[in-house]
């Protein structure tokens, strides 16, 4: 028997249909009690208008694989983190020609650092792998993506900013 | 599901499909929200208005931009800042409703001027209208990003766990917010003599607006643990301002305190002219088919 947890870890995100939504790391738990399912999930940015989606898809594929109640949980705290995204994940977005993000770690205490300049990260063109990139914009076509160039191959490509 | 198609998926028949605007659930559902015990539900929810009212109105206010901005990278990223914004205002508009028995979009869109929270410099009209340009535009989201970020920095702390949960969320992203708008200012401020001169303008413009940031209102004086004292955030955000404006050649304008009305501001309901046209603007599609969905 397939469990809940396998069904909803194949629910893709709406955004990056590359990615299921536990690749992406917004899927935080799913718990079966007396035959009801709760998914939990949490919002990649406060803003991200896919956050509808995801919960109805869940719903939608755990209603049709069988479950008669499904209650989906919105999470904030922790706050979703590029690091979340799982080895997979990052491996997909690369072959999806997405440059996946660097893992940021804890964020250490203290003021919040001011950056005058784009940080210079060193993210791999995934077409070429040349590491001579450079950013052309921190906001791209969605609140969780930046767009980059390439100096070796001349393509821009879509980079998964890290937050 | 198929998904070869991202557009697809918006193609369903089911209510809870949306394309930006309808079947969005309640913003807070699942989330812990226990009022902290001993505090002031009412204080507490004028708070949330506070802070979440300054997120709507500069979140309307950038939408402006849209299809205006001197580039179509820009156009994207002051959507994006606008969005990261409203996310803010509908978590904490929801929690502000709690307590006082309406939801985000009654409070939003069913308030008149009176009711509303902000700061003036959320509303101002700092262009694409008459009143500033882009230039002014990031003059203004420096200074608000700057100080947003010290408060939510703070506001991670809070007792109320709502508070501090959006905080912890939308301190990530003020940060890319206030490099944003930082990256721009030295841009224009160490660009041409016309970059720089616009850029100096629109600091002069937002300037008098800066005080109102840092003035303790009642409402934050009755909720100690809950609310954070802005006073306290002055020094840093000083710290950042002038290194910003160092690193950009500009001259940081004399204090200059725009005009209040019997002592109040934004956080007492008295608005600037500019707020009357924003509401109008804002509110009219709700008011006028109450209800509407697309
Ligand atoms: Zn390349």
């Amino acid at each position: 028997m397939t469990t809940a947890l396998e069904i909803a870890s194949a629910v893709r995100d709406p955004e990056l249909p590359v990615l299921t939504l536990a690749d992406l790391g917004v899927l935080r738990e799913v718990s079966e009690e007396d035959g009801r399912v709760v998914v939990t999930i949490t919002p990649t940015y406060s803003g991200c208008p896919a956050i509808d989606e995801m919960g109805a898809d869940l719903r939608r594929t755990l209603i049709s694989a069988g479950f008669s109640e499904v209650e989906v949980r919105l999470s904030l705290s922790p706050a979703w983190t590029t690091d979340w995204i799982s080895r997979e994940g990052r491996s997909k977005l690369a072959a999806a020609g997405i440059a996946p993000p660097a893992r940021v770690g804890p964020s250490a205490a203290g003021p919040v650092p001011l950056n005058l300049v784009p940080p210079s990260r060193q993210v791999a063109c995934p077409q070429c792998g040349s590491l001579n990139t450079s950013e052309i914009s921190r906001f791209g076509s969605t609140a969780c993506k930046a767009l980059r160039r390439c100096h070796a191959c001349s393509e821009p490509f879509e980079h998964v900013k890290e937050i | 599901m198929s998904f070869d198609n991202a557009y697809e998926s918006l193609l369903g028949h089911e209510d809870a499909h949306w394309a930006f605007g309808t079947g969005f659930s309640e913003a807070l559902s699942g989330v812990n929200r226990e009022f902290p015990t001993g505090v002031d539900r009412d204080a507490l929810a004028a708070y949330c208005l506070m802070v979440g009212d300054d997120a709507l109105i500069l979140s309307q206010r950038l939408s402006e931009w849209c299809s205006r901005a001197p580039e179509l990278e820009e156009d994207i990223a002051l959507a994006n800042i606008a969005l990261d914004l409203l996310g803010q205002a509908r978590m904490l508009l929801t929690r502000a409703g709690e307590v006082l028995g309406r939801d985000e979009d009654a409070l939003a869109y069913l308030r008149d001027e009176r009711e509303f929270r902000n700061v003036h410099l959320a509303e101002i009209d700092c262009g694409p209208g008459p009143g500033g340009d882009f230039a002014t535009t990031i003059a203004r989201l420096l200074v608000f990003s700057s100080w947003r970020l010290a408060l939510f920095s703070c506001l991670r702390g809070s007792a109320d766990p709502v508070l501090a949960a959006v905080a912890e969320k939308g301190l990530k992203e003020l940060a890319y917010h206030r490099d944003h708008a930082a990256q721009w200012t030295v841009r224009l401020g160490d660009g041409t003599d016309e970059s720089h001169r616009r850029m100096q303008a629109g600091l002069e413009r937002v300037w008098p607006f800066v005080d109102e940031l840092f003035a303790r209102h009642r409402v934050e004086a009755a909720l100690t643990g809950v609310a954070v004292d802005p006073a306290s955030l002055r020094s840093e955000v000083d710290g950042v301002l002038d290194a910003v404006l160092s690193a950009a050649g500009l001259t940081r304008p004399a204090d200059r305190r725009a005009a209040r009305v019997a002592g109040m501001a934004g956080r007492d309901g008295v608005h600037t002219e500019a707020m009357g046209f924003l509401l109008a603007e804002m509110q009219h599609l709700h008011r006028s088919l109450p209800g509407a969905v697309w």
